[in-house]
């Protein structure tokens, strides 16, 4: 497989990285590459100018801070899912990088890259949905974050603009008495999501007190499931298959593997098995 | 000496390629190489309006721009041939490069040759084809409806042969009579083979000695020199040299003799150069022969006591857009003649339909008919279990043929000429616990969303397809015959030329052994050379399970021959009589005088000096054998495969695989258990997640590695292996074959194992892959 002819630019700074990306029309950014090569290789990517901004460490690193932990956009998987804060603060998110590919993906894939590209079968985007993260992006003309939720878009289709480099994910940590998990239906091809469910649970004296589903694969976009009629229960299996049950789909999608319904089954299922998870760690 | 046969001595084979030293076809360089792209139809059926190279030709570095015009100005043969020949075959041309017609996705329409990979591709984009897109069929059913687009002019009805065996009449009255009967309509689904290495060539034209060598993925380089030069380059067959360097897999894929091998051949004779094509994922998946794709409804009658009176199978298997080179083959003689199994069955009727579909053709893969032949019967069997009240075991057992009905004649042709079916079933039933795991499935029947099941297949296997006479009454354009040159040197280390050509089996370390067992020598002294049309006299190749009991045999034919020669040499200088002289642990002994004896060494190299020798020798220690075995033979064997299944979301997880094989000697058992794990692998990636689709246009949807799914390791289950021995009566070696084994097996074991698991849910059927969705469906409908 041979893509087309693009040139090759190696940004130092992020900095650069924006100037060369107002300098070449249609130019892509990249970050690991596992998205971006193979579209290219395909040919159904065919940009005249390649930016490598992979060396930029002023984009990796994991942090925590009042309350709120941050991830650098070239922050691979590998270290998301060995990572010490992420464990003890954001469990789910560390949980969901660890079901990513294979060791050479997580090796080279990014977080950035990861939810710029925005595969509806990807394990990240559902979690960052869940967690109420928030996506940061710096243009020439400054810096801005969206919510995750509105952060994608559609198939392949995001909020980041031609002109601006995702930076970094700032999410809420869990706190104490806070259980999350997170399961995925893996396609037996490609290993991505056929369905991933994102789930946490708060239990406070034996009552629920907050609960939230996110589930991937079923839609273009993350869908998030109403669970709020678990607060206040005992969290029953009863219950959090009630819940889960609400997972709806206007537009499902479907391939060869697995249609749009049966999606929509399954995430019920993996929802409620999520959610079930997350009541059993909280 | 220790005996080497049977002891797993490591590959010789693996250094090299584990370190990346190995040398593919793609690892190749050459003086001048130019590199090719071949452009293929995106379209099923179309018809060739035009097609405009002038835009390609203009790029700068582009040496050439080949279509179907330039293979006719080239006045060679230019068609793909097939080598196997059914009565009343419909054998449509197929050409090397399509002129007025494409009939499958990926059918090659032009070639592009320039000076580097990117700029062949770049140039291939710019090839501007016309096309009149047509309707097309994909399905093998759909394409012998009435009114389904037609495939070829010749074949009405898209029917390239109707083929049958067995008899009809006592196989109607059997179910006129029967106690019990059970029936099945079922679908083989069609594989892609996904060797690891794809197909690539690299040919090199010389004018200046009218000579080509080319260096290329093959199996089997004689066959593929044959065919390329009497087919489609209209060679003399002695100015090619095929050369096959490491291989990276085949499966059967690298068997056939395609188009774009010949169009690289025709680039390099065209252009006076080396020429080289490596065909992408996508290329492989559209252009690699396909395995399987049968539409099947069969019946089984038994009488009142569970045991089978008749059998009766009738298929559509689809050949794809053209006849592959053994395409006819797969489903008739390595189909129909399998389907009494392991069973005594009286009464048998197989008919067969050859099927013309706008696809990409289908050809021998792992197992090749057997495959689907066992899993026509092995599922049948499980149906019988539940309608008798037998149970899968015993219905199986009631109906093996007895150990001492052996050599024992089938109703389709083949006969047995040894097995013994009961112990291997025992052995696996004691492998996997069998009570404890029918108890462990009752206390789960009614609590809890996941099942548990076990499944069986008792399956028979027919390799080293023989003699030549039968095979060739058959059909085949081939014999089926293994050749090996044995040479001694002066200094008793030994080189073996054999016409088997490895591809990743172990072919080095195993037929080393098998001359160092019967040499008494150490198999480091033994080299092994193959897959090389110049350093080797004519051979058959590698498919069929083949290697060990033909070539292999081949080889201790020569080695017997350079033992007897061996005699009579040392019985000259040891001035006794060659019938007193025995051959032992590297010497050659007078009988009965243990101090008179002279070692092969001593012997070999007084054969090349030839100074005191027996005047009516001829001096040098080597021996050649074309070995034609007389029979097939018949590795067989029963598999057990326990699943659980996730009824809430369909989904299947195996947890126990046994198998209990007996594929007769063995030779180096860490390579058959090797050989084994690949085809289970197999076996059972078919069984759970393969499948190539195409949709109602015929277009290939599963043509990625992103859709189409091959077990990968963290699918898999550590397998637990026996073996039981039957050695083979017929050959030299007493082995059989065991490359297949496990693809052949493993299918209907799942898939019985999964429908064992749902029986409370009044499931009896679900076809391959058993996706998740589909069990899902199965169990809420
Ligand atoms: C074999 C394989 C298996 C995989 N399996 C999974 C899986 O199971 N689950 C899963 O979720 N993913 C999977 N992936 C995808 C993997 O996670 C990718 O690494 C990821 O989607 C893209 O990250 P990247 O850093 O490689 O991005 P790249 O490929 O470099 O870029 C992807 C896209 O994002 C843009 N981009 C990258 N960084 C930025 C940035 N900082 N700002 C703005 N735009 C940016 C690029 O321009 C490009 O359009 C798999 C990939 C492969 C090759």
């Amino acid at each position: 497989m041979y893509p087309a002819q693009f040139d090759y630019r190696r940004a130092g700074s992020v900095d650069e990285a924006l100037s060369l990306l107002q300098e070449n029309e249609d130019a892509k950014l990249m970050a690991g590459g596992h998205s971006l090569i193979p579209m290219m290789k395909l040919r159904l990517a065919q940009p005249p100018v390649v930016i490598d901004i992979g060396r930029l460490n002023e984009l990796k690193g994991i942090s925590e801070a009042g309350g709120s932990v941050r991830v650098g956009s070239l922050t691979t998987h590998a270290d998301i899912a060995a990572s010490d804060v992420l464990a003890a603060h954001c469990p789910v998110l560390a949980e969901a990088a660890g079901h990513i590919g294979d060791a050479q993906v997580r090796n080279r894939g990014t977080i950035g890259g990861n939810i710029a590209h925005a595969d509806p079968g990807s394990d990240i985007p559902p979690v960052l949905v869940l967690l109420g993260a928030s996506v940061h992006l710096q243009s020439p003309s400054g810096t801005r974050s969206v919510a995750a939720g509105d952060f994608f878009q559609d198939l392949l289709m995001t909020d980041v603009g031609e002109d601006e480099i995702l930076t970094h994910v700032d999410a809420p940590a869990l706190g104490a008495g806070t259980g999350s998990a997170y399961l995925k239906f893996e396609h037996p091809a490609s290993g991505y999501a056929v369905v991933g469910a994102a789930a946490s649970v708060t239990v406070q004296g034996g009552r629920c007190t907050g609960a939230g589903l996110v589930v991937g694969g079923v839609s273009a976009t993350p869908t998030a499931v109403d669970v709020s009629s678990l607060v206040g229960t005992d969290l029953s299996d009863d219950a959090i298959a009630a819940a889960a049950s609400g997972l709806d789909a206007e537009d499902p999608i479907g391939d060869i593997f697995a249609s749009g319904d049966y999606r929509v089954h399954v995430g019920k299922v993996y929802g409620k098995r999520a959610l079930a998870a997350a009541r059993d760690r909280a | 000496m220790a005996r080497v046969l049977g002891t797993s001595i490591k590959r010789r084979e693996d250094p090299a390629l584990i370190t990346g030293r190995g040398k593919y076809t793609d690892d190749l360089k050459a003086e001048g190489l130019a590199h090719a792209v071949i452009v293929r139809s995106p379209y099923a059926h179309a018809r060739i309006r035009g097609i405009d190279t002038s835009a390609a030709a203009a790029l700068p570095g582009v040496l050439a721009v080949l279509t179907a015009r330039d293979v006719a100005a080239a006045g060679i043969p230019g068609v793909v041939p097939v080598g196997w020949l059914l009565p009343d075959l419909v054998t449509p041309a197929h050409p090397m490069i399509a002129a007025d017609t494409v009939r499958h996705v990926g059918d090659a329409v032009a070639v592009v040759v320039a000076e580097d990979r990117y700029l062949a591709r770049d140039a291939a984009d710019r090839v501007a084809v016309d096309y009149e897109p047509l309707d097309a069929v994909a399905d093998v059913v759909a394409a012998l409806e009435d009114g389904a687009p037609s495939v070829h002019e010749e074949a009405p009805g898209n029917v390239a042969f109707d083929w049958e065996i067995g008899e009809r009449e006592p196989v109607d009255a059997a179910f006129a009579s029967a106690a019990h009967t059970v029936e099945l309509d079922l679908r083989n689904n069609r594989l892609i083979p996904h060797a690891i290495e794809p197909r690539a060539v690299l040919a090199s034209y010389d004018s200046s000695t009218g000579e080509m060598t080319i260096h290329m993925t093959s199996q089997n380089p004689h066959v593929h020199r044959l065919l390329m030069t009497l087919a489609s380059l209209g060679m003399p067959e002695h100015k090619v040299r095929i050369v096959a360097p490491e291989v990276g897999g085949g499966f059967g894929s690298k068997i056939h003799h395609y188009a774009d091998e010949a169009i690289v051949g025709l680039c390099s004779m065209k252009l006076d150069r080396p020429v080289k094509w490596t065909a992408t994922r996508t290329e492989t998946n559209l252009t690699d022969a396909h395995g399987r794709d049968h539409s099947t409804r069969c019946a089984l009658a038994l009488d009142a006591d569970g045991r089978i009176t008749g059998l009766r199978v009738d298929t559509a298997a689809a050949m794809g857009a053209y006849l592959s080179t053994f395409a006819p083959a797969v489903p008739t003689y390595l189909y129909g003649t399998l389907m009494s199994g392991q069973y005594d069955i009286p009464a048998i009727h197989c008919h067969v339909t050859g099927v013309f579909t706008h696809t990409t053709p289908v050809d021998a893969y792992r197992g090749a008919g057997r495959p689907e032949a066992t899993y026509v019967v092995e599922r049948l069997m499980h149906l019988a279990g539940e309608a008798t009240g037998l149970g899968p075991v015993e219905v199986r057992r009631r109906n093996f043929v007895s150990p001492d009905a052996f050599p024992y004649q089938t109703q389709v042709a083949l006969a047995y000429d040894s097995g013994n079916y009961g112990p291997a079933m025992d052995r696996a039933l004691e492998m996997i616990g069998y009570e404890d795991l029918r108890s462990q499935q009752a206390s789960r029947r009614d609590n809890g969303a996941k099942q548990i099941g076990i499944g069986f297949s008792s399956y028979i296997e027919a390799c080293g397809l023989a003699p030549s006479a039968v095979v060739g009454s058959l059909g085949a354009q081939a014999g089926q015959w293994e050749s090996a040159d044995v040479r001694v040197h002066p200094t008793a280390s030994v080189t073996v030329y054999t016409g088997s050509s490895s591809h990743g089996q172990g072919h080095e370390t195993t037929f080393s052994q098998i001359v160092a067992d019967r040499l008494g020598i150490d198999p480091e002294a033994v080299e092994v050379i193959h897959g090389d049309t110049d350093l080797v006299q004519f051979g058959m190749g590698t498919y069929g399970s083949r290697s060990a009991a033909v070539g292999g045999s081949a080889i201790a034919r020569s080695v017997d021959k350079i033992i007897e020669k061996g005699k009579k040499i040392a019985a000259h200088l040891l001035e006794a009589s060659a019938e007193d002289l025995e051959y032992e642990d590297g010497s050659f002994r007078v009988a009965g005088s243990p101090d008179r004896s002279l070692g092969l060494g001593d012997v070999a190299l007084q054969a090349y000096l030839a100074h005191n020798y027996p005047d009516d020798l001829e001096p040098g220690l080597s021996a050649t054998s074309f070995y034609d075995p007389a029979n097939f033979t018949y590795p067989f064997g029963t598999h057990v495969c326990v699943v659980e299944v996730d009824t809430e979301t369909g989904s299947i997880e195996l947890l126990r695989y046994a198998a209990v094989d007996d594929v007769g000697n063995v030779i180096n058992p860490m390579i058959v258990d090797g050989q084994l794990h690949g085809g289970l692998a197999q076996g059972i990636g078919q069984a759970l997640w393969e499948n190539a689709v195409y949709d109602e246009s015929g277009q290939l949807v599963s043509g990625s590695l992103m859709d189409y799914a091959v077990p990968k390791i963290h699918n898999l289950i550590p397998f637990e292996l026996d073996r039981t021995t039957t050695p083979c009566p017929h050959n030299p070696l007493g082995v059989k074959g065991v490359g297949e084994a496990g693809a052949i097996a493993s299918p209907a074991a799942v898939v019985n194992a999964v429908v064992d698991a749902l029986a409370p849910f009044g499931i009896s059927h679900i076809d391959m892959p058993l996706t998740p969705e589909k069990v899902w469906r199965a169990v809420n409908s």
